[in-house]
């Protein structure tokens, strides 16, 4: 049985499917965590805390890692398969069919999006944070000024207070709303849950929480951006106006 | 009508082909795609050229045989029919037509509009058929079977093999073919008994023949002339994953 999961098609798209669920269920997590910001920078930081260098969050991580790498990996063999299945000769003329989503066939462009803005996010956040703990220090320079390991809420206001960052950030989160839009009702369709009846409802669920995530990630950005326009600087912002009390 | 046409001309497999132009005229709107090409082929025969090959059988949209990727559609613009039962009126009169045959490395080119649509049989031989004699009217109207499922396992017999699945796909995945297959027997206690065999064989074979993977695009269904829905895939997935989970 193990086999089946390397040599067939079938196989190889359940392990992106499956592996897709549990990096959508993770964002929703990350994105519930991040909401925590804007409602208490102080229990922000100590969710950061908890999830420091500690052995349950360094495993989770390397787990994380592992999904993502095994995603990519077999996107990128299935991919391969599928530009030879097409054949050398390609057709002159090409349409785009009715009901076909712009998403759907270019899944890996967005998934290299998506990745691209992965590895900027852990220089901006995890290299600060996790990994300064993991290398033994307290924190890092940030800027001009000293950010402790577990200040999470320092890092997202230094990173959203500059306009490139906010740039980066939204075109990151668009490449990975139009992935989340076809990857989370194709995991249903891959594992063979779905039919006429649900696939209207199966893609508009796909459509919703695919876009709660996006606008959970994006009012933190949006917001401590706005906040450092309004001045309350690039430290650990407490200040009414941002902490939303 | 008049119309002027791009055609993909290939001399046989191996050799480079290209697309060559050519004109029809005085052309009724009610002339089907394929009488059409036949009226060129006359002409082409008068010039003592060499008439374009394409595949045709019925002419009635039930045999699968006709294809042809016409003006970035397989089967023409047209929705819900194949190639034969398609008309002139549906095209602009002067405008140009590009017609190509099937691009898939598991259908290869053999001359001109015409591909080896071969695998299509190897998958069915591989397993999209009934083992054991099921008998005729009498013995088959023994076994009552609910409307409902009679219904959907007929929408996937509509399949006519004709390759457009494949032909469609940026992937060049059989899986809409292959799943109408699984699927118009699965829905009928016949076919049932050897549902587990038969997912894991077709597939297999699918894969062996260089087909690519689904992605769930749908492209497929829409271009599909008898609509098959991807309804199906999800049926062959599960299908196939529950087989082999009981392995």
């Amino acid at each position: 049985m193990s086999c089946f999961l390397c040599n067939s098609s079938l196989g190889k798209k359940l392990v992106m499917s499956v592996t897709g669920c549990c990096l959508v269920l993770f964002l929703l997590f990350h994105m519930a965590m991040n909401l925590v910001s804007l409602i208490s920078p102080e229990a922000y930081n100590t969710i950061c805390a908890l999830l420091g260098a500690n052995w349950y969050a360094v495993v989770a991580t390397v787990g994380l890692a592992a999904l993502v790498v095994l995603h990519f990996v077999y996107a990128l063999i299935l991919t391969i398969n599928n530009y030879r299945a097409r054949g050398a000769q390609r057709y002159a003329i090409t349409v785009n069919e009715p009901g076909v989503e712009w998403a759907s066939k270019n899944m890996l462009l967005l998934g290299f999006i998506v990745v691209v803005g992965l590895l900027v996010h852990l220089c901006h956040f995890w290299s600060k944070m996790m990994f300064v703990e993991l290398c033994g220090a307290e924190g890092s320079m940030v800027g001009d000024a000293f950010v402790h390991a577990t200040d999470g809420a320092a890092l997202i206001a230094y990173t959203f207070s500059k306009w490139y960052n906010v740039v980066i950030y939204i075109v990151w989160l668009a490449a990975l709303w139009l992935h989340l839009n076809h990857g989370i009702w194709s995991m249903v369709q891959t594992v063979g849950w779905a039919n006429d009846t649900w696939y209207p409802r199966i893609k508009c669920a796909a459509k919703v929480i695919s876009t709660l995530v996006i606008l959970g990630f994006m009012a933190v950005v949006v917001v401590y951006f706005i906040c450092s326009l309004c001045g309350c600087g690039a430290e650990v912002c407490t200040e009414a106006c941002c902490a939303g009390h | 009508m008049n119309f002027t046409l791009k055609i993909w001309r290939q001399k046989d497999a191996k050799s480079k082909g290209g697309f060559e132009t050519y004109k029809v005229s005085n052309i009724s709107p009610d002339t089907s795609f394929l009488e059409m090409l036949d009226i060129l082929n006359n002409d082409l025969v008068h010039e003592g050229k060499e008439p374009v090959a394409f595949d045709h059988d019925c002419r009635e949209g039930i045999c699968g045989m006709c294809s042809l990727h016409i003006n970035g559609h397989a089967h023409g613009p047209s929705q819900a029919v194949t190639t034969c039962q398609m008309y002139m009126r549906k095209f602009k009169d002067g405008s140009t037509i590009t017609i190509e045959p099937w691009r898939s490395a598991a259908f290869p080119v053999i001359k001109d509009l015409v591909v080896n649509r071969g695998a299509y049989d190897e998958i069915l031989q591989a397993g999209g058929y009934v083992s054991v004699r099921t008998n005729s009217v009498p013995d088959g109207n023994a076994i009552p079977i609910p409307k409902a499922d009679a219904d959907e396992s007929m929408d996937a017999a509509a399949c006519v093999g004709c390759g457009a699945c494949a032909a469609t796909c940026k992937n060049g995945s059989a899986m809409l073919f292959v799943a109408a297959r699984v699927s118009s027997l699965a829905k009928l206690p016949q076919g049932r008994v050897e549902g587990a065999r038969r997912a894991k064989a077709m597939v297999a074979k699918m894969d062996e023949l260089g087909f690519g993977n689904c992605t769930n695009t749908g492209a497929c269904q829409a271009q599909c002339p008898k609509q098959i829905s991807i309804a199906h895939i999800a049926r062959l997935n599960r299908e196939f994953l529950a087989a082999k989970f009981q392995d």
